[in-house]
């Protein structure tokens, strides 16, 4: 199928065509072109996430690849890594090609599997990050995300030896025993609640190591969901020397503060745990100078049960597939440029995937958002494809809809639903 | 009057004030041969109680039972609670039977939060995990404002495990919003970083005991677990008790009139010597008597009793 999106505006250029022909852009549409009036919508290079899980195997009653692969797609999503921390792990080349075979499958977003750097996600043992890497798989980055790699000796050697094969580790930054039954935020908000402080420092501390043992080794690091100004202030001191590291920020650290726990409702329970103002506009700062590369969503659906109980029962993490593009329109406004290089070109460049990220121009492959930006829409929790209902941004009122997604050419939604 | 009773930060000044005075006549009614009265006959009152704590389920069940209610005890232990019933499935099963008010003690923080938006009764918090113990705090200051005639200036210090401790939340909430001056005190790994900013803005923090007892009128000793000197809060209950402990000698830095609290249990030797809590400044026996005509005075207000 071909299409011609008329009076598309690239990136919030001019009103332009563009035409889509056998899963590349083109300069001109064919006449039996299906043609989408574009007038007033936005086109971005697809949407790619570095950070998504989607469960299976192992959670099905949460999410799967196939839902999961659908709320990416409703999100604008072309591309989505999908963390390793299921049900069993994705450790072995068996786990994350299972995945991945999923993932082609559903048809709806390319899903690239993250494979766990130590067996089980028990931070004693390398997994076999080789075989994942040979794998079908393709797998370049790896993380223990929920857990951190704690063992400094153990973290050495994982950035080390990920260097043969040009793979990087997502460090999920938390020291764990600064942080033993923590539930939030330490700080007034916990003190007054009465939960165990989850303190700034645990993440920065690990960051601060994890960028020195990546600079001694001359290796490339990726921290996942940075949370805190002190992290901030690491990166940036880090990445003025020169080392290679990378880091991400979510939507919910974006927007959401450690005040939205006063009502014990565990949908605001997450980890890292939601932070402060001050928090909240040092990373806003971060994101805009590249300090902070990429948005990623840290996607983590949960079962009603898992969520409709005590805070401290609760697991932590919420959705955010759907409303990542409107959350980042609603902080930034509509800086296209800086919008498609955070959740697009930098996220596809950090995980290796060629073909996503591109820049919409002649010849390159037709990963595409449609975004109509004026349309404001009311986040219901019932609405969302998503298997899980854990949003926190349930009654927001929200701008940007996406209208379409094309995967290589092919539309995963029109019209703002899923084709399949 | 409010609806549930989860927090101190629930009361104003008002509403605080017309529990202790209601308390002040349900203490009155306790000295009657008959000790019974029909406010809250046909109603229904629900003991739920996730942890063992015998002391504040007697005084719920006592409170209650004066004022002509039904009472439901359900506790976790031998109930379908241990079988792994969830929270929200207990409470669609007592709002099935028409509790009017639950009485809930729960080891998670904010689960009367969380219990109070599934069920349509009234919600009295008996203490949830390291958060607050408001019917605590209620009855400490019932029992300051009888001993010593005020709470407005009061200068109360209270020492201890502020960091895990729901009866300090509470005391600090209450009492600053009563008037008093409130200074915690304790060895800086067990007080928390924002006491003031998170609590009550005039709340003022001290390391030093000995510093504060010459000016206090109230001292309220917190229970402390041994168990904290594990997690390296403190390196042996004998430094903790040479510290912070209560004892005779620090005793007589106190003003004459002074008052000395514990919501109990207590670890006598540890923060308390046993002198000091059985010495007639001790107001501890007193708290329990005051807890029944408190928890009274709550249940009847919350459920709007004729």
């Amino acid at each position: 199928m071909a299409y011609l999106l008329k009076g598309v505006s690239i990136l919030g250029a001019a009103p332009t065509d563009l035409a889509i022909v056998d899963g590349v852009i083109s300069d001109k549409a064919p006449d039996d072109a299906q043609v989408i009036d574009a007038t007033g919508l936005v086109a971005l290079p697809g949407l790619v996430d570095v950070h998504t899980h989607l469960r299976e195997p192992g959670r099905e009653d949460a999410e799967t690849v196939e839902t999961g692969s659908r709320a990416a797609a409703l999100g604008g999503y072309t591309a989505v890594c999908s963390m390793a921390n299921t049900s069993p792990v994705a450790d072995t080349a068996g786990v994350v090609e299972q995945v991945w075979r999923l993932g082609r499958e559903a048809g709806l977003v390319d899903v690239q599997p993250i494979g766990a750097v130590t067996i089980g996600l028990a931070g004693k043992q390398l997994a076999e990050l080789g075989a994942m890497a040979d794998s079908a798989a393709n797998v370049r980055i790896f993380s223990d995300d929920g857990f951190c790699v704690a063992d400094p000796r153990l973290m050495r050697r994982a950035l080390e030896y990920v260097k043969a094969f040009d793979g990087v580790i997502a460090q999920h930054a938390e020291e764990p025993r600064l942080t033993e039954g923590a539930q939030m935020h330490e700080g007034e908000v916990s003190t007054r609640l009465g939960l165990t402080g989850w303190p700034a420092v645990a993440e920065e501390a690990i960051i601060a190591r994890d960028v020195l043992l990546a600079e001694h080794v001359g290796s490339r690091l990726h921290v996942c969901h940075v949370s805190t100004a002190g992290s901030v202030e690491v990166l940036r001191q880090a990445k003025a020397r020169g080392v290679r590291v990378t880091a991400e920020v979510t939507p919910h650290h974006l927007l959401l503060t450690d005040e939205l726990a006063a009502g014990y409702d565990p949908v605001f329970k997450v980890n890292p745990p939601l932070r402060t103002r001050n928090d909240v506009e040092a990373l806003r700062q971060a994101l805009l100078d590249g300090v902070i590369d990429v948005v990623a969503t840290d996607h983590a659906p949960h079962a009603v049960q898992d969520k409709e109980c005590e805070w401290s029962y609760a697991r932590p993490g919420m959705l955010g597939l759907e409303t990542a593009l409107p959350i980042v329109l609603s902080v930034f406004g509509e800086k296209w440029d800086l919008i498609a290089d955070r959740m697009s070109i930098a996220p596809a460049r950090i995980a290796g995937l060629t073909g996503h990220g591109g820049d919409l121009s002649a010849g390159t492959p037709a990963n595409i958002t449609l975004v109509d930006p004026s349309a404001r829409w009311v986040v219901d929790p019932a609405e969302l494809a998503s298997r899980s209902r854990n949003t926190p941004y349930a009654g927001m009122n929200l701008p940007g809809r996406i209208v379409a997604t094309f995967l290589r050419g092919e539309a995963t939604v029109l019209d703002g639903k899923a084709v399949k | 009057m409010i609806k549930h009773l989860r927090s101190a930060a629930d009361l104003d000044a008002a509403t605080a004030t017309l529990i202790l005075d209601t308390a002040a006549e349900m203490a009155a009614l306790s000295g009657r041969e008959v000790k019974k009265l029909p406010a809250l006959r046909g109603r229904t009152v629900v003991n739920l109680f996730y942890e063992d704590s015998t002391r504040t389920r007697i005084s719920f069940e006592a409170a209650a039972k004066r004022l002509s209610a039904d009472v439901i005890n359900f506790s976790a232990k031998g109930s379908s609670v241990s079988k792994g019933e969830s929270l929200k499935d207990t409470a669609l099963t007592l709002q099935a039977m028409g509790a009017d008010a639950v009485v809930i003690r729960h080891p998670a923080s904010g689960a009367p939060h969380r219990l109070a938006e599934w069920v349509d009764g009234s919600v009295v918090n008996a203490g949830d995990g390291t958060h607050e113990h408001p019917t605590q705090a209620l009855l400490d200051a019932y029992t300051m404002r009888s001993r010593l005639g005020r709470l407005d200036g009061l200068k109360v210090a209270i020492v201890g495990d502020v960091l895990h401790s729901r009866v300090a939340r509470s005391n600090v909430l209450l009492l600053t919003t009563l008037g008093a001056q409130v200074t915690v005190v304790g060895p800086p790994t067990l007080i928390p970083l924002d006491t003031a900013a998170a609590l009550a803005e005039k709340t003022q923090v001290s390391y030093d005991l000995d510093a504060v007892l010459p000016d206090s009128d109230v001292v309220m000793m917190l229970r402390v677990q041994t168990e904290r000197m594990q997690d390296s809060y403190f390196p042996s209950a004998r430094e903790y008790s040479r510290r912070y402990g209560l004892d005779m000698r620090r005793m007589r830095r106190l003003p004459e009139h002074a008052i000395v609290m514990h919501p109990g249990p207590m670890n006598r030797g540890m923060e308390i010597a046993p002198e000091v809590a059985d010495s007639p400044r001790s107001t501890i026996v007193e708290q329990v008597a005051n807890g029944v005509s408190v928890r009274m005075a709550v249940l009847y207000l919350l459920l709007g009793g004729k």
